[in-house]
């Protein structure tokens, strides 16, 4: 008992337990808790009102944006909305049921009507991207029947093109003629439906995503590795050097920085290729031979160190700023209680940086996935990430339902390998300066 | 009443030039800049309707953006013909009135003097571009490559070779260095195993290319020596021989061609002005100014006579414009239908054989 009254905390908490028991108030007599509760909710509502207008910005320049973006991965009406009485007869129908008269009518008046309102080639887009092949079906029948068509339907279509009695059409249709659709995520991981909806993997020849995936994650982890390699001992140097000599170096890291990314970019393919300063110096040494040239650049090899060089001060910059703020006496005094220098780095020193090594890490793997630009141009066949197909969707093939589903995909991946960082290492550990 | 007309043609006056405006989208670089010489620029001297010039990577992914929000500020665009389809076949354009195109100085109705295919119901044709292959001439000092099949014999003509990344003109030129007939090309390419064909084709030559991504790139490879023989854009390789003196010569055996021309966005905000900077720069005369500047061929048969010497010297621009009679010997028309329905599958596909 003399132990309890001697400890402090326990007399705080005894007599504040005894006062709470009461009611306390301000000196204008209203209750302390509810006063509190007031003026917090002052506080908090005029920090919200501060952080509106970027709330607001964000939304609007990119939240809306990229939410209507990625609907369309999901929700293609081009085929429902533009046939509606054939939409009509496979809602009322079951899955294998064959055409019958009332399909084939239903058929030929929308077709007529899509094509007097010039919408049959968005109908044709919608199916050719689960059949391809199929778009110019559509157009072609289109320019025949425009102004109308006479019954007998079947025979007329059928005479037109003998395509319109291909099962495997009425199935992928019949898939079309509602908005919600999750083909485009199939197609996004090499799969296909058959002609009963059964889903199986494409032919070997077509599949590339999957690969590609796969590939994108792998070069971005190594690339984060080699930034943390290379960044390292740089950060180090920067942080522990006297102010005037790290600013001068601080200069050279952020160099790259200052200079346009094509151009730089460039430098690389002027380096690297095999008529290229770097194989020219080779051969001048005499490591090379002149017709076994290192073929450097224009392959994953090229993608890797451009990126690399391109991202390194992403790694660079968080480790530096970590750095600065670790005291050197911890390392210090370690040495001072018989540590080996390794052992004062690996259990004192380097623990302290992992707050700004997870941050670098972080930036340059997720930069690192969605990079686009470099390995376009240096990365040739075997460097060419996941990002490239969705450009190639979103500016070649027009098809932005696919290049919608390919990037949900790959923002999918990414907030997973997030959480699994939360997980492991913990996000209120990252430090970015 | 007067007073309401005086105010209006006062309202008019101020506010006339600055809605008159024709927005012009076009591509940037040499090309556009034919655009702004031959079209932009005399057009409003002679009218006295601004022109405001913007670039894109490709013209066609805005309008598409734009025409689906419903918020188009474009009045003209420059497309590509796949594209012009496209877009035409999902309601993004306007309909072109082919009467508003003006005829040829001899008086050859408009539809009689465009070759075929040049106008379709929302394109109007401006200039013919095309694949050919070239070669840095320093690189082979005897024997000179010929043909699509020479471009395909590493052993007779070493040196890597660089090709447009992707599955179009590649395949045709791998089915036409493989003996097939360039009028069978495409009938080949249709089947399954003409598909494989070209790929099997393509395979003799695969660990030898360099892929190209932007047009810029193959001229300069040819130039840095880092490949021998290129598969590229007419203009770009006809640039760089002709301005910077490069060795380039072209192969014009197996050339592939297709077309560029205008297009008005659905919804366009000035569409009156648009239509006379269409009709007015698809006459025959600024069509032959504008092939002056880069080496695309006029789509209008009479225009072809009018073109003179290459902007800044006293060579004539003819002989190397892709629809010069001489050139378009064993040519190949691009088929827009076949690649509008397969280049989604065709390129996954392309993808793919490179990857493994």
């Amino acid at each position: 008992m003399a132990n309890a009254a001697l400890d402090p905390h326990a007399a705080i908490a005894t007599t504040a337990s005894g006062v709470g028991s009461g009611l306390l108030t301000t000196e204008d007599g209203k209750p302390l808790a509810r006063a509190l509760v007031r003026s917090q909710r002052r506080a908090r509502k005029r920090a919200f009102l501060l952080v509106l207008p970027l709330l607001a910005f964000i939304l609007v320049t990119f939240v809306v944006p990229i939410g209507q973006m990625l609907t369309r991965s999901f929700h293609n009406d081009g085929f429902s909305a533009n046939m509606p009485q054939v939409s009509a007869w496979f809602a009322e129908t079951e899955r294998g049921t064959p055409p019958d008269e009332a399909a084939w009518t239903a058929l030929a008046t929308d077709l007529v009507a899509s094509a007097d309102a010039r919408s049959i080639g968005v109908v044709g887009t919608r199916i050719n991207y689960d059949m391809p092949g199929t778009r110019s079906l559509f157009t072609s029948t289109g320019r025949q029947v425009r102004g109308g068509m006479e019954p007998p339907y079947q025979a007329n279509l059928l005479e037109i093109n003998e395509d319109w009695g291909d099962p495997r059409l009425w199935s992928v249709m019949r898939e079309a003629s509602t908005p919600l659709t999750a083909n485009f995520y199939l197609a996004s991981m090499d799969r296909t439906r058959d002609e009963t909806g059964a889903i199986q993997q494409v032919e070997e020849q077509q599949r590339i995503y999957a690969t590609l995936f796969w590939r994108t994650f792998w070069l971005s982890a190594v690339i984060t590795a080699l930034t943390f390699i290379l960044g390292f001992p740089i950060a180090h140097l920067l942080a522990t050097l006297p102010m005037r000599k790290s600013n001068l170096l601080m200069i050279l890291v952020l160099l790259p920085f200052w200079t346009s990314l094509l151009v730089r970019t460039t430098s690389w393919m002027v380096l690297l290729q095999q008529q290229g300063v770097v194989n020219d110096i080779l051969v001048w040494l005499g490591v090379i031979g002149g017709g076994q040239r290192l073929q450097m650049i224009y392959n994953q090899t090229g993608t890797i160190i451009a990126m690399t060089h391109i991202l390194l001060p992403f790694m660079i910059l968080p480790l530096y700023s970590v750095m600065r703020t670790i005291n050197p006496t911890y390392v210090r005094a370690a040495r001072s209680l018989g540590a080996t220098s390794w052992t004062a780095f690996r259990r004192v020193y380097f623990p302290q940086t992992l707050p700004g090594l997870g941050a670098g890490a972080m930036l340059v793997f997720i930069l690192a996935v969605g990079y686009y630009i470099t390995p376009a141009l240096v990365g040739g066949s075997s460097g060419m990430l996941i990002s490239n197909m969705i450009a190639q969707h979103m500016t070649g093939t027009l098809n932005w339902s696919m290049a919608a589903a390919l990037a949900a995909l790959l923002l999918g991946a990414v907030l997973v390998l997030y959480w699994v960082y939360d997980r492991l290492v913990g996000v209120d550990n990252l430090k970015l300066g | 009443m007067t007073r309401l007309l005086m105010l209006g043609t006062a309202l008019g006056l101020v506010s006339g030039p600055a809605l008159a405006d024709v927005n012009l989208l076009s591509w940037g670089g040499a090309y556009g800049n034919s655009h702004l010489e031959a079209y932009a620029k005399p057009f409003t001297a002679e009218t006295g309707i601004a022109v405001t010039m913007s670039d894109a990577d490709n013209p066609a992914t805005p309008i598409k953006a734009q025409v689906e929000a419903g918020n188009v500020s474009i009045d003209v665009a420059s497309v590509e013909y796949a594209d012009a389809v496209r877009l035409c076949d999902e309601g993004a354009l306007e309909v072109i009135d082919p009467a508003i195109l003006l005829p040829a100085e001899d008086g050859t109705a408009a539809m009689d003097d465009f070759i075929e295919g040049a106008v379709t119901e929302c394109f109007v044709g401006t200039d013919v571009y095309s694949m050919v292959l070239a070669f840095n001439d320093e690189q082979f000092p005897d024997a000179k490559p010929a043909s699509p099949a020479d471009f395909f014999d590493i052993e007779g003509f070493p040196g890597k070779r660089t090709m447009r990344n992707g599955a179009k003109f590649n395949l045709e030129l791998a089915l036409m260095a493989d003996g097939v007939p360039a009028a069978e090309v495409y009938e080949v390419l249709a089947t399954p195993e003409g598909v494989d064909r070209a790929f099997a084709k393509l395979d003799t030559i695969k660990d030898e290319v360099i892929w190209w991504e932007a047009g810029a790139q193959p001229p300069q490879l040819l130039a840095d020596g880092e490949v021998s023989m290129a598969y590229a854009f007419n203009g770009r390789i006809f640039n760089a021989a002709q301005a910077d003196g490069q060795p380039f010569e072209i192969i014009w055996d197996g050339q592939i061609y297709e077309m560029e021309g205008w297009v008005i966005p659905a919804g366009a905000p000035n569409m009156e002005e648009a239509l006379e900077f269409v009709a007015w720069s698809t006459a025959p005369a600024p069509q032959a100014r504008a092939a002056e500047f880069i080496s695309y061929g006029p789509p209008r048969r009479s225009a072809a006579a009018m073109v003179g010497n290459i902007e800044g010297t006293d060579q004539p621009m003819g002989p190397n414009l892709p629809t010069s009679e001489a050139n378009m010997g064993a040519a190949l028309a691009s088929d827009l239908e076949f690649w509008v329905d397969r280049d989604a599958e065709l390129n996954e596909r392309f993808n793919s054989w490179l990857a493994s």
